[in-house]
């Protein structure tokens, strides 16, 4: 049964109540007395609010009531940042939940309807007078970062100033002496410049956010069902926010519909929803428009990144040096200050050995929505970086990309390999991963095919991209030191009822991977019940046990490895009870698939089922033992999982439009030993198309003034099926030496490596055109007219 | 996205339809939805009543009689694509059809509403300016038809009036010529950034007595050149240089690229554009859709 069921792709027990709508979202949540708020977004992107009139709303039909800043001053707290980045000069500025005298985006609340229909909310909100006085905006981070830009902030939470729009500067500098690897590459060897432009992306998830709140003003209990990647977290920072005591807040995250972290965050609207609430005495729903979740819901990536390489003559790095504005929006959110600096300059040295290397990171306020993580959140961004610049290091020498990488890949290692940032690498062999990309793919024919020129006016295009990333996060001691505000371990409790069926409460809050799925998959071949036999219940703060949520590619890696030693002690116990029973010491035992035996006689075994019957009963239990079979586990794992790959990317560009085509693209990914190989094909189908998606099509756009021009999906273009090639998703198999099971993590693992794969095709069919850099999104007309330039030059 | 408050009307038939808006001045039809919907939903539209004329069954259904082509207002973009009668008349039309917005658009969305909604940047006005069709009109004052040319005045405007149901739209036999629609589509919306569509036919000149006692022979040119335009304008266009520059000469590739070129002219320089796309890449890049427009509707004669 073991071998069987690890490894093998049944299909998702999500599926059935996700594909026929019979799945219940927060929306779905329908409460006796329930009503309807609505939340008024600043009209300006950087205004002083002079007058709120509310009075006409007030009045309209079916309106509740009506709150502006003034009435939730002392009930709700700011809400809070929690990534305190040490050494950082962090500077957090006071993110309130209804703006009382500034706004500072589009998305700011500036008032709260309730009404008993979502209809009456919004006609109310048209009520709303609200006077303006406008001030200047900027929402480029670089710009924002300059001496004559709008200031946003007068002070931080702490009374200091906030000079420069700089919410932090964050450094990470390791190996040699790098002054002098690029003098010399200056002098010997070549230095390539170049200014990425990572732009601002949108997460769009299925399901926008939402929240429902019951308060129970005899009781002092507040249920809150949340659109939420962790509700463990939320519980934490909505009882600081509200002061709701933690025992008497339940978080329901009921069926979440993707978050792509957007969804990790704390929001303003969710604890204004929990304050009308306790406020009005009645439960209260709110759930967000899409135009709402573009305006107001965090986005990611937006950094100007400038970066140097120094390299050998013959294609060697011997240095990289990188400074990055990365544009944090109007405030902090939650997970904010780590993701472009510890989950992205940490990554620094990729799958390379890289003997020195510094960046600078500026995290900028900007009038923008907050910056959060965003699928992959920090590392496509690193990988980003050292790809392109790898891909002009071989332009500029010559070279053949591929030969360029190998030149400087850390050689194979399966236990353990520190790079210059202090992570240590589990495991990989990214040589190996290339090696067999380019095989694989054919991927010298394609370059002759390309050799022989245009056909049509089409040019071809070929982009590789290796990567490494971080994920699985992660030790708790390092969380401290990092200033994250929190824990990352897992915990989990497994629990057999008499009939050998199995129940599992984990803290990990899946929302659309699959590990419903997974996880039963592992306590099947963990102790050999069917999966079918186990349940898994996660997502509600008041039946599971504490969990830090459904990022960094972390619930399988952290949580499955709970999961795998809870059931592991609950084999334990189960021997020990068997050898009482078949009165054999435990020494004499065996275990297979589900059996235990005496050595040398499986034909008069227990089953496992056997043992929970007899547990649970004990009837005749060994001397000392505890009733019942029943386990619990906190996993903090000793150390981050570090999956690789490498990607080829197959473009088409007609010259004479500007238009690009993916025709083909191939993805080699090493997750360790896949639970459930169809669902990390899912993972990794998903993860390239998002990344796709910022290379060709994504790009949050804001005009002068601030207003978010890309509102909609009209405008907004997202990845459409019949717009991409069949992907062809192959893997190798590295275990991580430290981790129970040998796996990683594989959510975002497409998304690392995709953006940089699609872009470095596209400038590779630029090349005969003489085009050198083109930003994101590959828009037609971007395209067309670099080529025009070009042309010109 | 809530929209306002609004009456809510369903007609029976073509006369109730009329009696409804004569009853509710202001009011909109609902035909697929798929324009209105979203404009009530971001409440830039707010009438007061809605009169719902989808399922109006005499407004439905495609055939052919000796003219060519009538098409009711009703039928869906998905039902025009799939007809093999448009596609044997007027593949233009089907393969316009068949790239607007996605498939639940196209399941919902119906030609008539498609064309009273007159938006630039839609597919089958271009289409229908192209083929010469005309607008069969129902209004208080009795059935009228309107050429194409003439239907669309502006930007979102045509010459429908408040009280007006665009009941059928004829569509002229194209026999001996072929015609094609080509787009290029904003990766977002679907919508058109450029739609291109043309209709040829290929036929002889010379032969006159003066070449034939000359011995001159008889030379293969396209006759009857019409090509359309839209996307970039805010109404079709009907591109009478490009149409000039055919006329008359040998099908091949010169002078398909040489009448191409002539869009310029048609075009002017007030165009339209947005962040995606400006209204000047969009003129420059014009004449490429232009001529694969042409090339695709010669190929198709015969
Ligand atoms: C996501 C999306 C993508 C789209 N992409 C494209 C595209 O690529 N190309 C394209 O061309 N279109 C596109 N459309 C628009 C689509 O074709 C619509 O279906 C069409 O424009 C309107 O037709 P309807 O039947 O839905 O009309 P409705 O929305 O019901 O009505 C539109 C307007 O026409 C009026 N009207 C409707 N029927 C009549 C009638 N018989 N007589 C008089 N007035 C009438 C209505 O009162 C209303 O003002 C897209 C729409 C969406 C939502």
């Amino acid at each position: 049964m073991s071998s069987r069921i690890f490894g093998s792709g049944i299909r998702r027990r999500e599926d059935p109540r996700l594909i026929t709508g019979s799945a219940t979202y927060t929306h779905d949540i329908v409460l006796p007395g329930m009503v309807h708020a609505a939340m008024l977004r600043s009209s300006h992107a950087h205004a002083r609010i002079t007058r709120i009139d509310t009075e006409k709303a007030r009045v309209a039909p079916g309106v509740v009531a009506v709150y502006t800043g003034a009435d939730i001053e002392g009930a709700l707290q700011p809400v809070p940042c929690a990534w305190l980045l040490p050494d950082s000069q962090l500077r957090i500025a006071p993110y309130p939940c209804i703006a009382k005298d500034v706004v500072r985006y589009t998305g700011d609340i500036v008032a709260a309807v309730v009404a008993e229909t979502p209809y009456q909310a919004q006609d109310a909100l048209d009520l709303i007078e609200v006077h303006y006085d406008p001030l200047p905006t900027v929402t480029d981070p670089e710009k924002a970062a300059g001496d004559d830009a709008p200031q946003l902030h007068a002070k931080d939470i702490n009374g200091d100033d906030i000079p420069g729009n700089q919410a932090f500067h964050w450094t990470v500098a390791g190996g040699g002496d790098l002054d002098a690897a690029f003098a010399e590459a200056e002098a010997n060897g070549v230095v390539i410049k170049e200014r990425i432009l990572q732009q601002r992306l949108i997460p769009n998830a299925m399901e926008p956010r939402g929240a429902v709140a019951q308060y129970t003003r005899a009781t002092g209990e507040l249920t809150l069902w949340n659109t939420t990647q962790n509700p463990h977290i939320v519980r934490f920072l909505c009882s600081v926010v509200t002061g709701v005591p933690e025992d008497k807040l339940r978080v329901i995250a009921p069926e979440v519909g993707g978050g792509f972290g957007s969804k990790i965050a704390v929001y303003p609207a969710d604890f204004v929803t929990v304050f009308c609430s306790k406020t009005l005495g009645r439960p209260v729903k709110w759930i967000e428009t899409r135009s709402e979740n573009y305006q107001a819901t965090t986005h990611g990536r937006d950094h100007v990144q400038d970066i140097e390489l120094a390299a050998t003559k013959d294609g060697k790095i011997t240095g990289l040096r990188c400074t990055v504005h990365a544009g944090m929006g109007a405030y902090l959110s939650t997970a904010a200050p780590g993701i472009p600096t510890i989950l992205h300059g940490l990554m620094l040295s990729g799958c390379y050995t890289i003997p020195a290397l510094k960046e600078d990171v500026y995290g900028v306020y900007t009038n923008g929505v907050p910056v959060e993580a965003y699928r992959g959140a920090g590392r496509p961004e690193a990988t980003f970086m050292l790809e392109r610049l790898i891909d002009m290091l071989a332009n500029e020498l010559d070279l053949d990309p591929a030969d360029v990488r190998r030149r400087n890949f850390i050689p194979k290692f399966d236990d353990g390999h520190e790079v210059v940032t202090t992570l240590n690498y589990d495991s990989g062999d990214y040589p190996g991963a290339l090696d067999k990309l380019i095989e694989h793919t054919g991927y010298q024919a394609l370059r002759e095919k390309q050799k022989a020129g245009p056909s049509n006016g089409k040019y071809l295009g070929l982009g590789l991209s290796s990567y490494v990333e971080i994920c699985g996060l992660g030790p708790s001691q390092v969380a401290g030191a990092i200033g994250f505000q929190g824990g990352l371990w897992e915990s989990a409790i497994v629990r057999f009822h008499p009939t050998g069926k199995v129940h599992v409460f984990i803290g990990a809050s899946p929302h659309g991977q699959g590990e419903e799925t997974t996880f039963a998959q592992i306590v099947a071949s963990e102790i050999g019940v069917d999966a079918g036999d186990v349940k898994i219940f996660h997502g509600d703060t008041d039946s599971t046990p504490m969990g830090w949520g459904t990022y960094g590619s972390r619930t399988t890696a952290v949580g499955g490895a709970a999961l795998a030693l809870a059931v592991r002690k609950i084999r334990d116990k189960a021997k020990v009870l068997a050898a009482h029973l078949l009165e054999a010491s435990v020494e004499d035992m065996d275990y297979e698939d589900g059996k235990f035996f005496v050595k040398g006689s499986p034909d008069k075994a227990k089953t496992i089922q056997d043992i929970a019957l007899m547990a649970n009963v004990a009837w005749n239990l060994p001397e000392g033992m505890e009733a019942g079979l029943e386990a619990t586990t906190f996993y903090d794992p000793p150390n981050f999982v570090f999956p690789y790959g490498a990607h080829l990317a197959v473009v088409e560009v007609d010259a004479s439009t500007g238009q690009v085509e993916l025709t083909g693209y191939t993805a080699l990914d090493d997750c360790g030993p896949q639970i459930n190989p169809v669902i990390v094909e899912g993972q990794v189908h998903g993860g390239i198309v998002q990344g796709v998606g910022q290379a060709l099509w994504e790009g949050a756009a804001y005009d002068e003034s601030g207003q978010l021009i890309t509102g909609s999906m009209l405008d907004y273009a997202l990845p459409r099926a019949d717009l991409l090639p069949e992907l062809d998703v192959i893997s190798t198999v590295t275990r991580s030496p430290h981790h129970p099971l040998g796996v990683k993590g594989i959510g975002e693992a497409g998304t690392i490596a995709s953006t940089s794969a699609v872009y470095n095709a596209v400038m590779d069919a630029l090349k005969p055109l003489g085009v050198k850099r083109v930003d994101m999104p590959f828009t037609p007309e971007r395209v067309w007219r670099a080529i025009q330039e070009a042309k010109g030059s | 996205m809530f929209a306002a408050d609004f009456e809510y009307y369903r007609a029976g038939s073509v006369a109730e339809a009329g009696q409804l808006l004569a009853a509710h001045p202001g009011a909109k039809l609902l035909a697929g939805g798929h324009s209105l919907i979203p404009l009530l939903k971001l409440r830039l539209a707010a009438p007061a009543a809605v009169i719902d004329i989808g399922r109006i069954a005499e407004l439905r259904g495609i055939s052919t009689d000796g003219d060519g082509l009538r098409i009711g207002a009703l039928t869906t973009h998905a039902e025009i694509a799939a007809s093999d009668t448009v596609k044997e008349h007027a593949a233009a039309l089907a393969e316009a059809a068949s790239q607007i917005g996605d498939p639940a658009v196209r399941n919902r969305g119906t030609i008539g509403g498609n064309l009273a909604h007159a938006d630039p940047a839609s597919d089958l006005p271009t289409v229908l300016a192209a083929l010469g069709a005309t607008m069969t009109v129902k209004g208080s004052g009795g059935e009228r038809t309107i050429d194409a040319a003439d239907f669309f005045t502006g930007m979102m405007a045509t010459s429908l009036g408040d009280n007006d149901l665009l009941t059928a739209i004829r569509v002229p036999s194209a026999a001996g010529r072929g015609n094609a629609y080509v787009k290029f589509s904003h990766p977002a919306s679907r919508y058109a950034v450029i739609g291109v569509a043309a209709s040829i036919g290929i036929g002889t000149t010379g032969g006159g007595w003066m070449a034939k006692i000359k011995g001159e022979p008889k030379e293969t040119v396209c006759t009857d050149v019409a090509v359309a335009i839209g996307g970039l304008v805010p109404k079709p266009l009907r591109c009478s240089a490009v149409e000039a520059a055919l006329k008359d000469q040998a099908p091949s590739e010169p002078a398909f690229a040489a009448a191409a070129a002539a869009v310029s002219g048609d075009l002017g320089d007030d165009l339209l554009g947005d962040v995606f796309a400006s209204g000047d890449y969009r003129k420059a890049v014009a004449s490429v859709y232009v001529q694969r427009a042409i090339e695709a509707a010669a190929g198709r004669v015969g």
